[in-house]
């Protein structure tokens, strides 16, 4: 099932780096003899055995994979329509799929020799990862993180901090997920010789995107067996929700050449499309550079970039990874977007229904299971990548619904 | 030939180095620049860099962080600091002007277009800092096109081996960014510059100038003996915000003297 066909979707980028037109390396002349060492010894892992062994070593016995695929019976009921899958990746230890990407990323500073890792992170779980590998292995940390984040999502910051991470709060720009990001980029160029930069989505420069996703391609290829196992096909639909995109790229890479299997990535339309306030960088932006890569963004006439916005901290980015420009470009993957307001409700339903409480950030892709499954047969098949737990997010949710703990 | 290599090759001819101030475009209002602009050209300033407002400048610290979102507040775009430069030139044919600042609004305005247009309203020069050699493909033919000169940034970390491949296309001359770090952070020492200016001269016949972090008369005077040009920017920010337009040009002045005396003095 995993043959790379002939003309397979799957074998990008190219030699520069790009995924059609997207992607690259655009960064200072300072970061770029360390991002063309960063391929190079990426590309020496991959093709070490030891190095694989050794990630699915603590994948197995530190992150508890591979995680579980869960027949959501009660949901499925009551929405009346197809059959829906969870691939459980809130289950994985810190309680999201970061972890994933964090562990390949750590192996890999340590081969590099790098003594400190940075990193950015958005609604915490990405730099809860990255201090829970750093505490692993004994490496000094600091995670950059926007002040408005810093405060929506104190139980994150104050697990980094007991991990022994340092938390830098980023009051330029909206003091947001893409401000964490400039800082933490600030900080590399200026510690070039010992720090490795951990990026926590499938964007930034060569070699983050393709390194990312094929670190986070271990949730689709785990469903697709489990799902082989369990009902003996793929899925119809697979669908995850998008911020930068890794946990979709994660899920829908193994799928790309299955092309029975529809692949939807759920972006944030926050206080909706028609308004200012969302972070639906496909649905409502167009190709630039920012971070590194070129990308869809949000953006003005002037290419100045826009605020993102989303109840959910982890969706709140004005770009995508580059990969996802392209899969929405060859229309390989249909993206749509999902409102603060059908994310929060998807929230209580996959709650009362499952007795899970997931992110805010899966809670997207929940909303649009919750639209698309009453519309498809029983005997038809969604898989939706449950990416992040939602116990960092009860405080949030419970302001949004008028509740005071 | 080029107003950049004008200056260059005059300053040699007397044994100068070159004093590049930096005015970052409508910060806090378009007058101000364009006072700054004349006025830096008045004291000293052999060729004048003007930053273009981005929302996301990564490599630089948070002064000129601060500037750029000043001058967005302002209403800068790209637009207008092309226009800005279309005034000066009324007044000004001789000073040579470059444009410094990130990728994502030139490719907004439009690469062909904007190459265009800047050549045409009297640009001399791009510093795009988000655009290593790799990528530069995108922005070399229109510049070269319209006769502009691409300036490369080489950074303490381009090694030798990568130098030849930096300093391919590139123009005009060549911008060392002396430190590894954001802008208006660290100082490199004169012996990192004894170190490095020469690394760079075997790879080149370009000037070479000296920026991120030269922020004092002495420290400008030190890199003129080494380089070939002195990039204060941070420093001239700082006092624009502590003091006012006439302080500013006051400072231009003094690193002016400190620039232009240094080879004299060694």
């Amino acid at each position: 099932m995993n043959t790379a066909l002939p003309n397979t979707l799957r074998n990008g980028p190219d030699g520069r780096g790009r995924f059609g037109e997207f992607g690259g390396r655009f960064v200072a002349e300072t970061l770029m003899p360390l991002i063309l060492e960063l391929e190079a010894a990426y590309e020496a892992a991959k093709a070490d055995p030891s190095f694989q062994a050794e990630l699915d070593y603590y994948l197995k016995h530190y992150v508890g994979r591979p995680s579980a695929m869960w027949h959501a019976e009660r949901l499925s009921r009551e929405l009346g329509g197809a059959k829906i899958y969870f691939k459980r990746d809130e289950l994985n230890h810190t309680g999201a799929h970061k972890i994933n990407n964090c562990l390949g990323q750590i192996l890999l500073a340590k081969r590099m020799g790098k003594t400190r890792i940075i990193a950015e992170t958005g609604a915490g779980q990405h730099g809860v990862a990255t201090a829970t590998v750093c505490a692993l292995f004994g490496l000094p940390c600091t995670v950059y993180m926007g002040a408005v984040d810093v405060e929506r999502q104190k139980p994150n910051v104050f697990r980094m901090k007991l991990l022994g991470a340092e938390v830098v709060p980023v009051s330029s720009g909206a003091a947001t997920l893409k401000d964490a990001m400039n800082d933490a980029m600030r900080d590399w160029v200026a510690n070039v010789r010992d720090t490795f930069y951990i990026i926590g989505t499938a964007a930034g420069p060569h070699p983050y995107p393709a390194m990312v996703r094929d670190f986070q391609c271990v949730i689709g290829e785990e469903a697709k067996a489990q799902m082989l196992e369990a009902e003996g096909r793929l899925p119809d639909v697979a669908v995850a929700a998008i911020g930068g995109g890794s946990n979709a790229i994660g899920l829908f890479h193994p799928f790309l050449d299955d092309k029975s299997v529809r692949l939807i990535g759920v972006e944030a339309a926050g206080k909706g499309l028609e308004t200012s306030e969302h972070a639906a960088s496909l649905s409502k932006g167009r190709p630039g550079v920012l971070h590194g890569n070129r990308t869809y963004l949000l953006q003005d006439d002037d290419g100045q970039i826009l605020e993102a916005h989303s109840i959910s901290a982890g969706l709140d980015y004005p770009g995508i990874g580059p990969e996802h420009s392209w899969l929405h470009e060859i229309g390989r993957v249909e993206y749509v977007a999902a409102t603060d307001k059908e994310a929060l409700d998807a929230f209580q339903l996959c709650t009362r229904t499952e007795g899970i409480i997931p992110a805010l950030e899966p809670s997207h892709a929940l909303a649009h299971v919750s639209k698309i499954a009453p519309q498809m047969g029983k005997d038809e098949i969604i898989l939706m990548n449950l990416c992040g737990r939602g116990d960092k997010d009860i405080f949030a949710v419970a302001k949004h619904l008028g509740v005071e703990l | 030939m080029s107003r950049i290599a004008t200056v260059f090759a005059a300053l040699k001819a007397e044994g100068r180095a070159a004093l590049i101030p930096f005015v970052e475009a409508y910060d806090p209002s378009r007058e101000t620049s364009l006072t700054l602009l004349h006025g830096m050209a008045a004291n000293g300033a052999d060729i004048i860099e003007i930053g273009m407002p981005f929302t996301d400048p990564m490599a630089d610290g948070p002064t000129i962080q601060a500037a750029g979102r000043r001058g967005l507040l302002a209403g800068a775009t790209l637009r207008g600091t092309l226009g800005l430069v279309e005034e000066f030139r009324r007044e000004n044919n001789h000073t040579p002007l470059v444009l410094m600042g990130y990728l994502n609004p030139i490719l907004s305005y439009g690469v062909a277009a904007f190459c265009a247009d800047a050549a045409r309203l009297g640009v001399d020069g791009l510093i795009v800092v988000d655009l290593p050699t790799e990528e530069a493909d995108l922005l070399l033919p229109d510049a070269s096109k319209n006769g502009l000169d691409v300036i490369r940034l080489v950074a303490p970390t381009t090694s030798d081996a990568r130098l030849p491949l930096v300093l391919a296309g590139s123009s005009g001359f060549v911008y060392y960014v002396s430190i590894t770090g954001i802008t208006g952070t660290r100082t490199a020492s004169a012996a990192d510059l004894a170190r490095d200016i020469p690394r760079i001269r075997a790879a080149t016949d370009l000037p070479i100038a000296v920026g991120f972090g030269v922020r004092t008369p002495e420290q400008a005077a030190v890199v003129a003996q080494h380089a070939d040009g002195a990039i204060v920017a941070s420093a001239l920010i700082e006092t624009l915000v502590r003091e006012n337009v006439d302080a500013v040009l006051r400072d231009v002045k003094a690193l002016a003297e400190g620039v232009h005396g240094a080879r004299q003095a060694a």
